[in-house]
Parts: C-alpha cells; structure tokens; sequence
C-alpha cells in the first residue's frame, strides 16, 4: 500500500492517490496532496474542498462534477459554479482532483 | 426515441442493509445520471424501507448511506414511485419516508417534492412505458 508523509505522519492512499481510510484527513494531507499535483492552493481551493467535505458529510457522497458545478453555482455564486473556474482551480477535474484532497472517495457518478 | 433517451426504471425491492443491493442500486442510478437518461426509481415490497426516515445503523455496524437518497435532486433524479399497497403491507405511511425533494428548474427553483405514491395498478402501467427496467 502506498503512502504519502504528511508532517511525519504516514498516510495510506490507493493506486490513484486517494485516501484509504477517510478519518485519516486533516488539512495539510490536502497540502501534500496539492505539491505531489503541483497545484498552488490558496483560498479558492479551500472554499471547493471545504464545501465537498459539507457536501459528503451531508450526503455521505462525493458529488458527480455537474452536481458540484450546480451547488457551487448556488452556495458560492454564478462566477465560481461554472467548469472553467473549477478546471482552472483543479486541473485533472474538480470532481477526481479536488475530491481527492479534500480526502474524499472518487465521485460517485464521474466517468 | 430518437434523441438518444432511453426510460430507465431501477426498481428497489429489497431492505438498504443485510445485503449490497440498495446500495449499489443506488450508485448505478447515480452513474446513470451522468448519461442524461430519463430515469425514475420505483420501491417497493422491502424496497420501502430504503428510504425510511430516520435510520440508525448503528447496532448492525453497516454504514448509514441514506442521506444519499437526499442528493438524488441534485443529480436530476425526481421521479421516485413508492409502492402504496407494499406501505401498508408493512404498517407504513408517507410520514414514515425522508422527505426527498427536488428544486424545478422551470419554476424558479421551487423545491418540489420528488415521491410519488402509485399502486401497484399504475406501477405495472408505468413498468410498461420504460425502455429498460432494472430491478434489485
């Protein structure tokens, strides 16, 4: 099983650099997620990643990126619910890339 | 049809836990929403209880996925039937289901409610109107 070291702590990921056991999350496994993507995160991340962690904590489901783009859309205001805001923010796809840092499984309903 | 939008029916007959069927019924609807297919979920017999208010898992153990069923609004998935004899059959009523809604795009984003009370007359009807049923 691989591993990512997130402030000498060893945290265990999948074969696609998902985190295996969810309770293992805390915000600079994000961080470490980002540097290994090489994605900058600055606040706007933070307000996609927090809110998926909402979202699953509510819905126990990692949302499909159209369902994200929609509550987006409605939490967060039209300029930031759209693709191409998320795509610039979360280059391998908001739904795969920031569900994966934000420690979440890989969105149900993304193909 | 020709557009390319087929009427998916997934039909829930079976309890949400003590074995995977609910669950993994559920995950292939939500794939299925990726296709933009017209698709309605049908529960009935022990299929009822999957969408139960207030479940507590936790003397089984099994994850309490319910709140899923919640975010089936927000994947476009607003034609929910509940079989009205299998209720009855089982001491139940509409006040004894979540409250699953959607909100309708081409009225203001009214929140609507997503379930449907049928009989088993207008379920075999509506059975006959689909593409593809799939049940579990």
């Amino acid at each position: 099983m691989a591993t990512i070291t997130v402030e000498g702590k060893e945290v265990e990921v999948d074969e696609e650099g998902y985190l295996v056991n969810l309770s293992d999350w805390f915000p600079e496994v994000a961080t470490e997620m980002a540097k290994i993507d090489e994605v900058e995160m600055g606040d706007d991340h933070w307000d996609i990643i927090n809110f998926l962690r909402e979202y699953y904590e509510e819905y126990q489901i990692a949302p499909a990126v159209r369902v994200l783009t929609k509550a987006v859309a409605k939490k967060l205001g039209k300029e930031k619910g759209n693709s191409k805001y998320l795509y610039e923010l979360f280059p391998y796809g908001p739904g795969k890339q920031a569900c994966k840092f934000a420690g979440l499984p890989k969105p149900t309903g993304c193909v | 049809m020709s557009d390319g939008i087929k009427k998916f029916m997934f039909v829930n007959t079976k309890a949400p836990y003590g074995t995977v069927y609910a669950l993994e019924s559920l995950e292939v609807v939500l794939i299925s929403a990726a296709f933009d297919q017209d698709v309605s979920l049908v529960f009935c017999d022990d299929g009822v209880f999957q969408i139960m208010d207030k479940q507590n898992t936790e003397a089984s153990g099994m994850k309490n996925f319910s709140n899923a069923y919640k975010a089936l609004g927000d994947y476009d998935i607003n034609k929910l039937y509940v079989e009205k004899e299998s209720l009855e059959e089982r001491g139940l009523t509409l006040d004894s289901l979540m409250d699953l809604t959607y909100e309708d795009e081409d009225d203001d984003w009214a929140e609507k409610p997503s379930i449907n009370l049928v009989s088993r007359a207008e379920l075999a009807d509506l059975m006959d109107q689909q593409d593809v049923v799939i049940s579990s």
